[in-house]
């Protein structure tokens, strides 16, 4: 089946049709590239990125289907947490799905009155009633409930909100298979406000290749190279929680809201320990053989009945244990098990929420905040009953104050006080990177505003070692050629864990395989071009580089490359704007 | 002895699903619309995974529905399909217990275990093996 088939799916008139856009597959290949023209099409300028006018574009691209790790989608849409670019990336099962069911891309439009589920099954596309399933609070049982509903068992995915979601929280995530998310960015919240409780994809087209030889040769070649590559170890092992020693090692952890950039009992939630005592499941997206999706195991009793047990599942990587443990000072993995199962249960981003509740903690420690806007929560650094409470409460938002933190870190900071330490960039509350200036001008500069979007983090690591000193300008440079390529990568919706196995020479090579001859140089041009075309959106949607908010807490802090200076990221920040010009 | 496909450990299998996709580049394609290995949760990933294989058996219950005789004995035990004379009626998949026989919606005809043990080449977790 072609890939440039994109299914246009209307919420309010409840009607889809099929185009064919060969014009945008062919010069952006797929994934982002496609779904950033999308979205400058269909997302009006200004839109309310919860109105009905807001698009969701979904995408795959051409390997996927046909090579092992090929297998995120791209979701596009407007943020309501930023009011700018929303892109987030999942796996599961989400790319094959898509892709089976004949699909390049899908456009969902317009807004339903009434709770409803998309059920796209090949061509075939249904409304389905969701007013029962709605409001039913735990998106674990949201799955359970469709998955007996519907048919494709093996060949589907099936995305859902919690209650997040539905109450619109400015980062809500969409729960894939489970235990993948659309985390970042809000998607979820753009689901609600169409009362979008699920969409299920199933499909079993095929994809037919030419030179069936070479095709082989190459996919064994990916295939040998993946299964033997360290990356494949690492994370597979121990997954992305192996980074929680090494970073506390380096002062880099960021802990009780950057108060502190190591913590005293960080094994306890290393990925060592949690591999030791808890890890009860490893599994793989769809067509990824590292399965590096790590699932603990939560054994508590019944407190009425004896030797009554509860077990569940629970996933864990680093960033959920930085922004809800390290931030938050909860380190008893039991204790960091049972708040992340929380917000898995009402569907949130991990990172917003504790980067949020870190500097609700803060602002409370200080008196801007009291008992009176908590209702009563005592907010206290490692007291994970508290969060819990606190995250039911910024769902449900029972007063001005709950709203606020719905609304994201920098939002609540700027209407109590404390934004010098509330620990967002370009609205987005930062990942769990204290290493140094490079790891920041990714957080500003990246069109995400995602420590994935250039990974400036990495830079900082070597450095810390080496010892070399860059210039703002040099590390703006590096920033900028690896974002630009990672276009390309997230247009073949290539998992960024796979990024070292599909060098430039490789993924020349998989696309002969599909019949398009290309070179590095022109990739990387098209990745440039690509970056380009975000930045257009975001700055038609007012991002201002010049007017980037820096925390000044980050500037307290020492980072393994030393005291950081605004001066230094405000000159890579233009750097790096000087280029996309 | 002739081999047949074997599943030895399903609490490994991580539901990548690469043999799955092996399956069906047999034939040179991407995809599974050709595959005759299915693998699915057990309600929820959380819980495994189910990795359906044909049994081969020594007198297959698919091959006695088939009313075109398409489906013939094969040496070591399961079915060889003549796919010029399935005429796609979908009764072997029926009769199988396993539910191991998929479908291949585009061709209208079974995807039918051949026990090659293509598969098992890219089953890192080792779960699956041709085995005597
Ligand atoms: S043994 Fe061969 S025919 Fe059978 S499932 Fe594996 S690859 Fe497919
Ligand atoms: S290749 Fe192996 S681990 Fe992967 S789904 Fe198949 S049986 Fe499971």
């Amino acid at each position: 089946m072609r890939l440039d088939r994109v299914l246009y799916v209307d919420l309010s008139r409840r009607s889809f049709h099929v185009e064919n856009r060969p014009d945008l597959f062919e010069e952006y290949l797929g994934g982002v590239g496609v779904a950033i023209r999308l979205l400058a099409e269909e997302c009006p300028p200004n839109t309310d990125p919860l109105g009905p006018d807001n698009p969701i574009i979904f995408s795959v691209g051409p390997l996927t289907g046909l090579f092992p790790m090929a297998s995120k989608t791209i979701a596009m849409f407007k943020s309501p947490l930023t009011g700018n670019l929303g892109e987030s990336h999942a796996g599961g099962r989400t790319a094959s799905a898509i892709r089976m069911a004949g699909y390049g891309a899908i456009v969902i439009r317009g807004s339903s009155e009434t709770p409803v589920y998309l059920a796209i099954h090949g061509d075939k596309v249904y409304f389905r009633d969701a007013s029962g399933l709605w409001g039913v609070e735990n998106s674990y049982t949201v799955g359970r409930v469709i998955r007996e509903l519907e048919k494709g068992a093996g060949f589907r995915t099936i995305m859902r909100i919690g209650s997040a979601g539905e109450k619109m929280v400015s980062y809500a995530s969409v729960v894939v298979e489970t235990y993948r998310h659309f985390g970042r960015l809000g998607l979820g919240a753009v689901f609600g406000s169409k009362k979008l409780k699920a969409i299920v994809i199933s499909g079993k087209y095929s994809i037919k290749i030419r030179d069936v030889g070479y095709y082989r040769n190459v996919y064994d070649e990916i295939f040998n190279l993946a299964v033997k590559s360290l990356l494949m170890k690492k994370y597979h092992d121990i997954g992305t929680s192996s980074n929680v020693l090494p970073l506390n090692e380096l002062k880099a952890l960021p802990s009780f809201n950057l108060k502190e950039t190591s913590l005293e009992n960080a094994e306890n939630i290393s990925g060592e320990n949690l591999a030791q005592k808890y890890l009860g499941r490893r599994i793989a997206c769809s067509h990824c053989p590292v399965a590096c999706i790590h699932l603990a195991t939560l054994r508590e009793p019944y407190e009425d009945e004896p030797y009554f047990y509860k077990t569940t599942m629970i996933p864990y990587d680093y960033e959920p244990l930085y922004a809800l443990g390290s931030m938050l000072g909860v380190t008893d993995p039991v204790e960091w098990l049972k708040l992340m199962d929380e917000v898995e249960i009402q569907g949130l981003d991990a990172i917003s929420t504790g980067v949020t509740l870190a500097w609700a903690t803060e602002a409370y420690e200080r008196g801007i905040i009291t008992s009176n806007e908590t209702l009563g929560i005592e907010l206290k650094w490692g007291d994970s009953n508290s969060y819990r409470e606190a995250i039911r409460k910024i769902v449900h938002q029972p007063n001005e104050f709950y709203s606020a933190l719905a609304r994201g870190v920098e939002y609540a900071a700027s209407k109590y006080g404390g934004l010098d330490f509330a620990l967002s960039f370009g609205g987005n509350e930062m990942p769990g990177y204290h290493t140094g200036p490079a790891a920041y001008l990714t957080f500003s500069t990246g069109s995400r505003h995602s420590h994935l979007d250039s990974a400036g983090y990495s830079i900082d690591e070597e450095d810390a070692k080496t010892g070399v000193n860059r210039t703002p300008k040099e590390i703006a440079e590096i920033l900028f050629r690896e974002e630009s390529w990672r276009q390309i990568l997230s247009s073949l919706v290539l998992c960024f864990f796979a990024r070292g196995i599909y060098t430039p020479e490789i993924v020349v090579k998989t696309l002969r395989v599909i019949g398009l001859d290309t070179t590095e140089e022109s990739l990387r041009k098209t990745g440039v071009e690509i970056l380009k075309n975000k930045y257009l959106f975001k700055i038609r949607e007012g991002f201002k580089p010049d007017l980037l908010r820096i925390p000044r807490r980050i500037l307290e802090k020492e980072s393994p490359l030393g005291i950081l200076n605004e001066s230094f990221i405000r000159e890579g920040i233009m750097e790096f704007f000087k280029m996309l010009q | 002895m002739v081999k047949r496909l074997t599943v030895l450990d399903t609490e490994k299998c991580v539901g990548c699903q690469l043999c799955m996709f092996a399956c069906s580049r047999r034939f040179g394609e991407g995809g599974f619309a050709k595959s005759a290995i299915h693998v699915k949760s057990i309600g929820g990933v959380e819980r495994g995974f189910a990795v359906v294989v044909c049994r081969a058996c020594p007198s297959p219950p698919c091959m006695k529905v088939c009313i075109t005789d398409a489906l013939t004995l094969r040496k070591g035990g399961g079915v060889i399909l003549n796919s010029s004379k399935c005429i796609g009626c979908g009764r072997c998949v029926e009769a199988c217990p396993f539910g191991a026989i998929f479908w291949d919606d585009e061709a209208n005809k079974p995807n039918i275990c051949v026990h090659c043990g293509y598969c098992v080449n890219y089953c890192h977790y080792g779960v699956i093996k041709l085995k005597e």
